[in-house]
């Protein structure tokens, strides 16, 4: 009863991943840009030996825990006040106001951050630039900056949970056995909430690691992997496209299995 | 617990400057709404209301926001049934390899949008399937359910086994007990999960780029392919502000709700 | 839930197996030319270049899309394609009627069996299109006309006129030492390796490249040096062009590989946006509307291809993008009457440096005895370098 139409989506959605991922081993026709139906390694041995994509896929992966880490150090001062130190009645408000950008629109957001981040020149321009007389530009500043904008609601969420659920029993025995404000956080609350901040973490680090958009909008010339995929897939390379998804999911899949074992599942 | 003035003043602090600094981008798209120009350029060159007063003759943005809500509403129903019924399943039944479905009932979420999409596109256009609606529908769905999924499953183990246990031995069936007694408790954790279901259906762009047909735009395509036609681009700061206030009420109402009954 | 455990195995080796054994449809166009036209089906979806089907999205002025429509009763549907590769992807999935194809995209459309020969006398605008443009090898296969030439142009240099005098070589897209350094806007797309292949037809005629399209090995490999060098003077990679407008305007962007269009675009509102022609040679495009084998609305797009070929609109896309139209008579009728002698509309010789996108294939295109670099490789070594 319970699992036959969930079997189905499952099949659906899993289907379509075992056959994105056997679709990487045919070959191309060179001319007309399709499939054959030969078998070859060819695709996974250039998406996986080039230098260049290593680079790029570390290159993802660096700013997708940059942006994550942008998200939890100011996550955790933020969900630490409203939980503990705002008035009961503000809370709420409080939390609502700072998710409420995730109804903006995400290409609107985007925009608007290149709009801030733009570097100007001859004629001036940018928000950055205007007020500060000059900006980072386009680079991998905006862009973690942008990633770390867009996602933060997304991090807030469950670390606020996380906090709301410490006892303060616990944080006032901390205090009675004197430990100070920072001692406390590290040895007590900080551990409580790894599972809050991983679960969060998932959520950052794979909307961060697989994002082409933002890239394309605030990075300049940066690239990071989704855009590869994107590039791949439009000249058209099917195959070889279906190739270089295989390292945003072994890069997912072992993600997951780690903040398993941090006890993302458990509080997500 | 104590906390020095420093601490708290500092914590404070950093939570206005974090609130002014979100508001930032967007306080910029309410002014470039006014702005006398066709590009998404800062500072604004002059004051005008041309986009406003004239937004309600863009057939283009009301054809888009009624296939969002349209594929949202869908898309919500769809994870609303289906992830409650997962998330109860898995909540309520031991099996084995239970981890091993929790772990891939994440995988929509996990995995970049652009995978779910080419995977998704692959697969239809292998099997023939026209893309148009009823494509997008199923890619959104399959991150909807995540989302319900996730809400209802957190809720529910946070519910005391006790009560159920209680209900039973008071004489009840297992339907009664869920209708009195676990749907009860649960609802609120399907409605906040149904409306992020909603929400991130209404703003999705990758899946839907990759799944949709070409007569199929959704609100989020609508203003992609508008950053090509400068004349129409203006409408989207717009269209972005509109829904942002429409969504005060809402995200207020899923927070509300995800904060759930009021333990004892 | 064992039983659930089999269903999901059975499936997913069921789909397993498909995925093994299902090639895709075997290339080969269909040889039935349609005999005539029938009732328009009330739409038509289009892949095009931005600039190329306006319905007054851009600037309520310039619309050729909203008389077609109510002529013809069918609904334009328009896509943007930013790259020829782009278009070829979209043609491929069999969602659009008609696309209109650069050189280096047509060709690969036709081995793939994506569109379909056009019957010409269904398109009685065509009568008056330039002979030269008429079966071509791009648009054309054994004299079966493949679509109908939309017009052609030569990729411009767009430039700054206040940040420096205009330039007058594609060394200075190229050179380290180029006074626009750092503020250099590239196209994004494999195709603009040919760019680079001009360069060195300038500075390393050593290497005997007669063709852009055709290189060996070894012109190959200088072409992607030439580009790696050139990474560091360049600030933006473009395929979206209103993000080269954008930066134009702002003038982080001096100097750029460009459409007329977008210097027309940008210039309106920062004046000292100018356009030039490098004078070593540039690349370039001649483009054919095709129609898709698999078009759903095959009447409605032989009714567009009729339209945008006809004087009037023709002339009005010339203009608007800026380049020299197909149909002669056009000339006549844009409203500055030196536009065709300004994009050089019937002198052949103009044409002489200018390369048209077409696509490289191993067999060389100069008709050397040498094994050159398919396009394929292109894309690999363009990833690469972007990467």
């Amino acid at each position: 009863m319970v699992s036959g139409p969930v079997l189905w989506l499952v099949v659906v959605y899993l289907g379509s991943l075992a056959l994105l991922i056997t679709s990487a081993f045919f070959r191309l026709d060179d001319f007309t840009g399709k499939s054959t139906s030969e078998w070859t390694l060819a695709n996974l041995d250039e998406a996986f030996t080039t230098g260049a994509y290593r680079t790029l896929v570390v290159r993802s992966v660096l700013i997708a825990a940059a942006a994550t880490a942008t998200c939890i150090a100011v996550a955790l001062p933020v969900a630490f006040y409203i939980s503990r130190l705002a008035r009961p009645w503000a809370k709420r408000g409080l939390v609502v106001a700072l998710t409420i950008p995730l109804w903006a629109g995400y290409l609107v957001k985007a925009y608007a951050l290149r709009a801030i981040f733009e570097p100007g020149g001859a004629n001036g321009g940018g928000f950055l630039n205007s007020v500060f007389g000059g900006s980072p530009g386009f680079g991998y500043t905006a862009t973690i900056v942008t990633l770390a904008y867009l996602w933060f609601p997304y991090m807030l969420l469950p670390v606020y949970t996380g906090f709301e659920r410490l006892p303060d029993s616990l944080l006032d025995a901390s205090g009675d056995l004197g430990a100070g404000t920072l001692r406390t956080f590290r040895s007590v609350i900080f551990p409580l909430l790894i599972p809050s901040i991983a679960a969060g973490s998932i959520f950052t680090f794979s909307l961060s690691l697989g994002d082409y958009i933002t890239v394309k909008v605030v990075g300049g010339t940066t690239q990071m992997i989704g855009n590869i995929i994107e590039r791949t897939l439009l000249a058209p390379n099917q195959p070889l496209a279906a190739a270089f998804t295989l390292w945003p999911i072994s890069i997912m899949v072992v993600y997951l299995v780690v903040m398993s074992r941090l006890g993302a599942f458990k509080n997500l | 617990m104590q906390l020095s003035r420093t601490s708290r003043w500092s914590l404070r602090t950093i939570t206005y400057l974090t609130i002014g600094l979100v508001y930032l981008p967007l306080a910029i798209v309410l002014v470039l709404s006014f702005n006398d120009s066709n590009a998404l350029v800062w500072p604004p060159r002059g004051f005008t209301t041309h986009w406003w007063s004239t937004l309600a003759d863009v057939e283009s943005a009301r054809e888009a926001l009624a296939t969002s809500a349209r594929i949202g509403l869908v898309a919500m129903l769809i994870a609303v049934v289906l992830g409650s019924l997962l998330a109860f399943g898995l909540q309520r039944f031991e099996f084995f390899g239970k981890n091993a479905v929790s772990f891939l009932a994440v995988l929509p979420i996990a995995l970049p949008g652009i995978v779910t999409g080419v995977a998704l596109r692959n697969t239809f256009v292998r099997f023939g399937w026209d893309l148009g609606y009823l494509s997008v529908v199923v890619g959104h769905a399959t991150f909807c359910i995540v989302v319900v999924y996730n809400n209802v499953v957190a809720r529910l183990r946070r519910m005391s086994p006790n009560l159920r246990e209680a209900s039973a031995d008071l004489g009840a069936q297992p339907w009664q007990t869920f209708r009195y007694v676990t749907w009860p408790l649960m609802r609120s954790a399907v409605a906040a999960g149904a409306i992020l279901a909603f929400a991130l259906s209404f703003d999705e762009v990758v899946v839907t780029t990759f799944t949709a047909g070409a007569g199929v735009s959704t609100l989020p395509q609508w203003i992609l392919n508008n950053f090509s036609r400068p004349n129409v681009l203006p409408y989207v700061t717009v269209v972005a502000t509109i829904v942002m206030i429409i969504s005060l009420p809402i995200a207020w109402l899923a927070q509300r709700l995800s904060d759930g009954p009021r333990e004892r | 839930m064992k039983r659930a455990r089999k269903v999901f195995t059975l499936s997913a080796v069921a789909l397993l197996t498909l995925a093994a054994c299902g090639g895709d449809d075997e290339g080969g166009s269909s040889s039935d030319l349609p005999k005539e036209l029938g009732e328009g089906e009330g739409a038509v979806n289009l892949v095009a270049w931005a600039g190329y089907v306006e319905d007054g999205s851009t600037d309520p002025a310039v619309d050729w899309v909203t008389s077609f429509e109510e002529e013809t009763g069918c609904e334009v549907n328009v896509k943007i394609g930013n790259t020829s590769d782009e278009m070829v992807e979209l043609m491929q999935s069999g969602e659009y009627d008609a696309v209109s194809a650069s050189g280096d995209a047509t060709l690969r459309l036709i081995a793939g069996g994506d569109v379909a020969p056009v019957n010409t006398d269904l398109i009685p605008n065509y009568a008056d299109v330039f002979d030269d443009l008429k079966n071509k090898p791009w648009n054309s296969v054994d004299g079966v006309a493949y679509g109908v030439p939309h017009g052609r142009g030569a990729n411009v240099l767009a430039y700054n006129s206040e940040a420096g005098p205009a330039p007058t070589s594609i060394k200075d897209m190229f050179d380290p030492a180029s006074p626009w350094a750092g503020q250099i806007s590239v196209y994004d797309s494999p195709i603009y390796i040919a760019d680079a292949a001009i360069y060195l037809m300038a500075t390393q005629p050593e290497l005997g490249i007669t063709d852009p399209y055709a290189l060996d090995a070894d012109q190959f490999a200088a072409a992607i040096e030439a580009l790696k060098t050139q990474e560091s003077i360049v600030g933006q990679y473009w395929s979206l062009y209103t993000d080269q407008q954008a930066s134009l305007e702002s003038g982080s962007i001096t100097l750029g590989t460009s459409w007329q269009v977008i210097v027309n675009l940008a210039s309106a509102n920062a004046p000292a946006i100018m356009a030039t022609k490098a004078e070593d040679g540039a690349t370039g495009w001649s483009d054919t509307w095709m129609i898709s084998s698999k078009a759903k609305h095959p009447n409605c797009a032989y009714k567009w291809l009729n339209h945008i070929i006809s004087p009037q609109a023709n002339a009005g896309v010339a203009e608007w993008f800026g380049e020299a139209p197909s149909n002669s008579k056009s000339c006549d009728l844009t409203a500055d009457p030196n536009h065709c002698s300004t994009y050089h509309a019937g002198e052949t010789e103009y044409w002489e440096n200018v390369y048209y996108w077409t696509t490289p294939t191993e067999k060389c295109l100069d008709g050397r005895d040498a094994k050159c670099i398919p396009y394929t490789e292109w894309v690999n070594a363009w990833n690469e370098l972007r990467a």
